[in-house]
């Protein structure tokens, strides 16, 4: 086999060796907890992929996920670390169900269409951010994205319970909800909404772009060496704040179908975390944008299996965090794994013993 | 206005106890050259295996030894795997901070409605008749404890061998290996202590005024903490400033919502948030390296 070929392989490999070893820690631990592990696991299956209404859960959740993901992974290319993702998500559910306080849309696909863009707009301003104060002042990006994220959250709250609020949301504080011929509904009956569509749609352009286009490849080079960069001329700084703001608009535009598509308007519900299991997303796929849809499938399935595992085995809600936490961890430790092991030489071993045992 | 000032100074010292644990215990692992931003997660687990473990024993003081030992031992994951070669310590940090979050609400799902045991606060102002003065100096136990550790650590990098072979390994690795130290295992002890002191602080954030477990006890002030080193330029007396400065931003909020003003809550909360990205605005530099960095950290091994 060459080379080209083990790295492909070691790439899928690796992190499905780090998942299912995550999957026993977690077995272990529910096992602790009392129960039974092998329950869990089965759970875990049945209510990720279990039937078609938890298939439809599942791909219900994968569908932000990738575009969260793209908001870790496009900034990944060009040599950043932004974990922020979450504020751009809430900024985007923000100017979703802002537009109509101050601009009446017209009520079809085009004013639906706006609201997306106002999301994606919204997003991808608010992670540009991220990339000026790196570019122009030296700002670590993990640090600042993760302040402007928590400084989102307190903005989200502000506005959702105080100046936008709708008098008639007594009990869960929420913003006016969009009229309906603005909501997007599910593809062909089904409760997966068009979401899921444009999160592959983006996740095949970003992998086009990063492979085929000579901006793609400018930001490569730039986030693989940036003196390189420099010295042959790329506009590093634009090439970079570009990136963030993809990454950002993607990230609007999942907070935008969260609110065009499931909650209807901004409330508490829309802050559930998607931008932070994007980041495990995004490193699992090895920040590639076409593995990411696979990744968020599985891990979409992981939380539609959540509330399952909470009814039928009395879990914690937070056992699909820890589940993730450990995935999280094993795929980063077995990533240093990549190159390391010499295959050819444990397989050949493999084969003459196999042969032996047939002489 | 005088009870503004009142409550903000008092607030300092007890919303500022947790950020001064955090970014003393971030600032030994820089100084090592390497970064942990899982020290958020650290900051969550502790505060709940502390308030556990004191209710478990009914003991405050054996809750807040036992923060700092599993603030210790979640930190020394951390500091094991990044220990391979070509592990990303920022990637590491935050999956230990996801990871470190979820074992904490996992476990501490059943501690939600328990009583708070708290530690007894020092009462400073009993010679006060002002019940505001009185209020603002009550001061967390564990506050004293925080200046010591930081005058312990300041006097140690500069004077004791164990301080500078830490400082050494963070400046020059190379430097390092030519003396015959183990860059590997400095820096995993240094991530481990520093993951115990931060455990000190998930103890203060449970087990000190006002107390108790719940869901939403620490939102990203283990990652402020780790911008106050940045700010702080990795000097623990600089820590303990700035997180008294963290401390009093933090508590306007409260502080404005207890004299009646209402409406602005989350936005007061975010003012720290705000205040950290306009100081690393300001101090940070382009071009130069930052005065007082270890040169290794953020370096790819």
């Amino acid at each position: 086999m060459s080379n080209k070929t083990i790295n492909h392989l070691e790439g899928f490999f690796l992190p499905f060796v780090a998942l299912i070893g995550s999957l026993f820690i977690f077995g272990l631990i529910v096992f602790l907890s009392g129960k039974s592990p092998v329950e869990a696991w089965k759970l875990l299956f049945l209510g990720a992929f279990g039937d078609s209404f938890s298939i439809q859960n599942t791909l219900q959740r994968a569908a932000p996920l990738m575009l969260t993901a793209l908001c870790v992974a496009i900034p990944a290319n060009a040599g950043l670390t932004v974990i922020g993702g979450e504020g751009s998500v809430l900024v985007g559910a923000l100017a979703c169900s802002s537009v109509p306080y101050f601009w009446s849309v017209p009520l079809n696909t085009q004013g639906t269409c706006i609201l997306m863009l106002a999301s994606c707009i919204a997003g991808a301003c608010w992670m540009s951010l991220v990339g000026v104060m790196r570019q122009y002042r030296g700002v670590n990006e993990t640090i600042s994205s993760l302040l402007l994220a928590y400084l989102a959250v307190n903005l989200f709250k502000h506005l959702v319970e105080g100046p936008m609020r709708d008098p008639g949301s007594l009990n869960k504080p929420s913003t006016f909800a969009l009229s309906p011929e603005l909501l997007i509904g599910g593809i062909a009956g089904y409760d997966v909404h068009w979401g899921l569509v444009w999160g592959l749609v983006f996740c095949v352009i970003a992998s086009l772009w990063l492979k085929f286009t000579s901006h793609g490849f400018a930001t490569k080079v730039v986030g693989g060496n940036p003196r390189a960069a420099s010295f042959v001329g790329l506009p590093t700084n634009a090439l970079i704040i570009t990136a963030c703001a993809l990454g950002g608009a993607a990230a609007g535009l999942a907070g935008g179908f969260e609110i065009a598509a499931i909650h209807t308007a901004s409330n508490a519900s829309v802050i559930a975390g998607l931008g932070y299991t994007g980041i495990l997303v995004s490193f699992a796929a090895r920040h590639k944008p076409m593995l990411i849809v696979p990744v968020a499938i599985i891990l979409g399935g992981f939380g539609s299996a959540g509330s399952l595992l909470q009814r039928r085995l009395g879990l914690p809600d937070a056992s699909i965090q820890v589940l993730m936490g450990f995935a999280f961890v094993l795929i980063l430790a077995a990533e240093s794994a990549r190159g390391r092991v010499q295959w050819s030489r444990i397989w050949r071993s493999k084969l003459d013993h196999h042969g032996a045992g047939v002489k | 206005m005088q009870f503004l000032v009142l409550a903000v100074l008092g607030g300092a010292v007890r919303v500022g106890t947790p950020f001064l644990f955090v970014s003393l215990g971030e600032c030994i692992t820089e100084k090592s050259g390497r970064i942990n931003l899982g020290l958020e997660g650290v900051l969550v687990l502790s505060a709940m295996a502390s308030f556990l473990i004191a209710n478990l024993f009914n003991s405050p003081w054996l809750g807040v030894l036992g923060g700092a030992c599993v603030g210790g031992l979640f930190a020394a994951i951390h500091g094991a795997i990044c220990s391979i070669r070509r592990v990303n310590d920022i990637a590491m940090g935050i999956a230990c901070m996801m990871l470190g979050i979820g074992i904490a609400f996992y476990v501490g799902k059943p501690l939600i409605q328990l009583n708070a045991i708290s530690l007894t606060s020092l009462n400073l102002g009993s010679w006060s008749s002002s019940e505001q003065v009185r209020s603002a100096l009550e001061i967390n136990v564990l506050f004293p404890i925080g200046i010591l550790i930081t005058l312990l650590m300041s006097w140690g990098f500069k004077h004791t061998k164990w301080g500078m072979i830490i400082r050494m390994v963070g400046d020059s690795s190379d430097a390092a290996k030519a003396q015959g130290v183990s860059v590997t295992r400095v820096r995993f002890l240094s991530t481990m202590l520093g993951g115990a002191i931060a455990g000190i602080g998930g103890a203060s954030l449970s087990l000190c005024y006002p107390g108790g477990w719940n869901e939403g006890l620490s939102s990203g002030q283990g990652l402020i903490a780790v911008a106050l080193v940045i700010f702080a330029k990795w000097k623990p007396l600089n820590c303990l400033m700035a997180a008294m400065v963290f401390g009093g931003a933090g508590s306007l909020g409260p502080a404005l919502q207890s004299a009646g003003i209402n409406g602005y809550y989350y936005l007061f909360n975010a003012v720290p948030y705000f205040l950290t990205l306009i100081i690393l605005v300001i101090t940070c530099a382009p071009q130069r390296a930052l005065r007082g960095a270890p040169s290794e950290l953020g370096k790819i091994q």
